[in-house]
């Protein structure tokens, strides 16, 4: 493989993670204040789905992405009152979520557009652009950093960049902000905070709103600016792999970042070479194409050696048996 | 000795004004009525014990005047104003402080970050951290609780954690300062520190709140105390004019015996020989470093020490379900140490009976009912059935049986073990191992979490069977158990024995000394 072709490839893992960055982080938010979350998944696909149907309707790709940012939020509101307000088991709500994600998409988008599930093909301002960062045409021709710049870093929606820029300003508020420290603390001893006097439930409902926030992203990326226009059952398993990289991650922000570009890179491997020699076998496709899953798999099983979660994690704080 | 009146600052806090009253407070849990109308009048500057069986309810009142619950009825006065308190920010707001019984501190964070999560000021860390180890140095070096600020708090032991907590309430300025059984986890040396620290609090014109179930510490420090009996407030009396018979009897609702009777003991051969045990834990921490101990029969041997120090992996060891290398003989048979199934099942047969540390988790299973839980452990005999089918009605009769000799209460073999108070618990499973009749019983906390009348039937019991000629193994961290019970008393201390004493030929101090892990000479 020569130099353009690593860049290339690189190019396209960066585009495959953000996705799984925005549902990582999302997830993070929400397990480091103690409510785990399988719903990442039914999220990323109802934001999918309004953020393309409200981008085919408007012709504007930010009311999607608003319209998208709305309908993740929603889920996570159910998913705070079942779990927080009620005390409900965080698993089953997270279940429920993607059920009904899952399945009103499809309903809603037949009856919508009657396209068999699917939303119109998103073009021009319905969808995110490429931003070409300055200079970039200028320094492509400069070896070795010229590509780096022009061809990897520059050339992709605006999303992208939000996703990065989202790891160091998770980073800064959990080590450095009062609210961070709170919410650190809500998900290691929900006690300790309710002591100190500060709300157990409002410092939660906020991590899960956050949660909202960035699974809406992640899913307004994948519909209109990753593809253009949403298909049923897009997400395929986003959620799950973010919530792999979580645990990769050992829930920290950098972490995150490099746990979910090597899931990137593994999808876009998988779609760059259909079938691969290797020492005279040849791999075939389907495996090539799993590697994701596959490294899914390995993580939770794991394989990557022990990862700490949040102590109170999964557990409704209940005072009064 | 004057005890500490000399050491009161004059009688005048005796009519100090109110730092706190409580009108007519009751809590119900479910069905559990917990507090019921309580009234109690708290004057400043002076230390107020709360004294009551497990169970009284007296966490639950403070933590009504903390606000962690809330109350069902009933008033909080603080400083003479009627004060409402939704949540425990208020509290703090009142000036009122509280270390609870289980701490609540954020086990991966810094002491630090601990101390001012919560009282943090402004959005951002630095300036409060800055600000915060500035006042930390200085509370620390004013009240003798030195602790790193930057140590992670699971690395702290239980007496650091305890300053931290202190340091938490200080921090936040408060006037009022309620203590949820400090001493329970403590050293005797680090006791009295402690002590030494709430004087100091009180004569600086704070108040203090102290919660206990022992009557020692009532004595030593309280100015006035109020007794709790199942979520009544049944006296509140000057120290100085009771007696610990008085507030045992007050808080039990009749006449206890606080000294164990009991004959001096005959032993006689050797059961049990301890030889070189070693234990390695998972992390490669090595629990057990060499012991060496030998029990002979009609004598109970007390094992002391502050709890973490190898009693646990002892007893585990000992009850077959830990691995541990060495060697044990009992009546000369030397036993299985691979911690296998099959080594905690021969166990029972070699005449070894135990009574876990940990009754709710080791002991009992709690959602079963009294009569299964009567038969664990030997529900394979064939008194309790044939072949693969268990005899249920025997198993009932059997438990019938055990719960009118053991004095359980309510004697229903159908409630599920979780439903018993923790006396009754305890005495479901001392029913199950003493009437296989062992040679030797091995007994953890006999006694942790049981109510005082309880505590009087077990040590009978224990002495009773002492008597029949059986050895024991006695292991606790209440020292005055260990005294009261123990023919002779080993001392660990990380892993080590650090010596062997006669109970009549030490006291407190020296003990106290050795299970800090000095060698126990009293110059
Ligand atoms: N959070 C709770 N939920 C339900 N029941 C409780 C709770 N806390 C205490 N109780 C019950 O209330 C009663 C009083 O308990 P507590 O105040 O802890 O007693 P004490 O501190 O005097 O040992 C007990 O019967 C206990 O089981
Ligand atoms: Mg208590």
């Amino acid at each position: 493989m020569d130099y353009a072709g690593l860049i290339q490839i690189l190019d396209s893992a960066l585009r495959l993670s953000t996705p799984l960055l925005f549902a990582c982080l999302a997830g993070l938010f929400s397990e480091r204040a103690g409510v785990f979350d399988i719903g990442l998944e039914g999220k990323i696909l109802a934001s999918a789905f309004l953020s393309a149907a409200m981008a085919a309707y408007t012709g504007n790709v930010w009311l999607g992405m608003f319209a998208g940012i709305l309908a993740a939020l929603m889920l996570a509101a159910v998913h705070g009152v079942a779990s927080i307000t009620f005390r409900g088991n965080q698993l089953i709500s997270g279940v429920a979520i993607n059920f009904l994600a899952s399945g009103l998409t499809v309903v809603i988008g037949e009856a919508w557009f009657g396209l068999g599930g699917r939303t119109p093909q998103l073009e021009g301002p319905a969808r995110f652009g490429e931003l070409t960062l300055p200079f970039a045409n200028a320094i492509r021709d400069v070896p070795v950093i010229g590509p780096i710049y022009a061809d990897l870093l520059s050339g992709h929606s605006i999303l992208v960049y939000v996703a990065l820029a989202c790891v160091p300003l998770t980073w800064w508020i959990l080590s450095r902000t009062r609210f961070g420290l709170r919410l650190r603390a809500v998900g290691e001893n929900p006690a300790a905070v309710d002591t100190a006097g500060v709300s157990v439930v409002g410092l939660r409902y906020a991590a899960v709103m956050i949660c909202g926030l960035l699974t809406g992203l992640a899913g307004a990326y994948l519909a209109t600016a990753l593809s253009a226009g949403f298909v049923k059952e897009m997400s395929a398993g986003r959620g799950f792999i973010a919530l792999a990289a979580l645990i990769f991650a050992k829930w920290r922000p950098w972490h995150a970042l490099g746990a979910t570009f090597l899931f990137g890179l593994l999808e876009a491997l998988g779609n760059r070479f259909q079938s691969v020699e290797l020492l005279g076998v040849t791999v075939p496709t389907q495996f090539m194409q799993a590697l994701p899953y596959i490294l899914t798999v390995v993580i939770l099983a794991g394989f990557v050696g022990r990862a700490i979660p949040p102590r109170a994690g999964g557990e409704p704080y209940v005072k009064e048996r | 000795m004057t005890q500490s009146q000399s050491q009161r600052p004059g009688t005048a806090s005796q009519d100090a004004p109110l730092a706190i009253e409580l009108r007519g407070i009751s809590k119900a849990f479910g069905t559990v009525q917990a507090n019921k109308d309580i009234s109690i009048k708290v004057r400043r500057g002076t230390i107020h014990g709360i004294i009551g069986e497990n169970g009284a309810g007296k966490s639950t009142l403070m933590s009504i005047l903390y606000g962690f619950y809330k109350a069902d009825a009933g008033e909080v006065y603080i400083g003479g104003k009627k004060t409402e308190i939704p949540d425990s920010q208020a509290a703090i707001d009142a000036g009122i402080g509280m270390v609870f019984q289980h701490f609540k501190l954020v086990e991966t964070f810094t002491v630090l970050e601990n101390v001012i999560l919560g009282a943090e000021d402004g959005r951002l860390l630095k300036p409060s951290l800055a600000k915060a180890r500035k006042l930390l140095t200085d509370l620390a070096r004013e009240y003798e609780l030195e602790v790193d600020p930057d140590a992670v708090v699971e690395d702290l032991n239980v007496g650091l954690q305890q300053r931290v907590e202190i340091l938490k309430a200080l921090y936040r300025e408060a006037d009022i300062l309620i203590l949820d059984e400090p001493t329970g986890v403590l050293t005797p040396a680090e006791a009295d520190h402690l002590f030494r620290i709430l004087k100091g609090l009180r004569d600086q014109g704070k108040t203090i709140i102290l919660i206990t179930h022992k009557l020692r510490e009532i004595m030593e420090i309280t100015d006035t105390v109020s007794v709790m009996r199942r979520g009544e407030m049944t006296a509140t009396v000057k120290t100085a004019d009771t007696s610990p018979e008085q507030l045992a009897e007050l808080m039990v609702g009749r006449k206890v015996l606080l000294r164990v009777d009991k004959t001096p003991a005959r032993p006689g051969k050797t059961v049990l020989e301890v030889r070189g045990l070693r234990v390695v834990a998972d992390q490669g921490v090595e629990r057990l470093r060499g012991i060496d101990l030998d029990i002979r029969a009609g004598e109970v041997l007390g094992i002391a020490g502050v709890s973490g120090n190898g009693q646990s992996e002892l007893l585990e060891v000992l009850g077959g379900y830990r691995a541990a290398t060495g060697t044990i003989r009992m009546n000369g048979q030397e036993l299985d140490l691979t911690g296998s199934a099959s080594a905690a099942r021969s166990r029972r047969d070699q005449g070894i009976g135990h009574v876990p540390e940990d009754r709710q988790r080791e002991g009992l299973i709690m959602q079963f009912r009294a009569w299964e839980n009567v038969g664990f452990g030997y529900h394979h005999e064939p008194r309790f059935g044939s072949g693969m089918f268990m005899d249920n009605a025997a198993l009932r009769k059997d438990c019938e049986g055990k719960m009118a000799r053991f004095d359980v209460r309510p004697p229903d073999p159908n409630l599920t073990a979780k439903s018993f108070s923790g006396g009754n618990q305890q005495k479901i499973v001392l029913a199950r191992e003493i009437e296989r009749d062992p040679d030797l019983l091995l007994i953890g906390q006999p006694t942790r979490g049981v109510d005082i009348g309880a505590i009087e039937f077990i040590h009978k019991q224990v002495v009773a069977l002492r008597d029949k000629g059986k050895a024991i193994l006695l292991v606790s961290v209440e020292l005055d158990e260990i005294m009261a019970l123990s023919d002779r008393i080993a001392v660990m201390f990380d892993g080590r024995i650090m010596g062997e004493r006669l109970p009549a030929e030490t006291d407190a101090n020296e003990l106290g000394l050795m299970m800090a892990g000095m060698t126990g000479k009293v110059a």
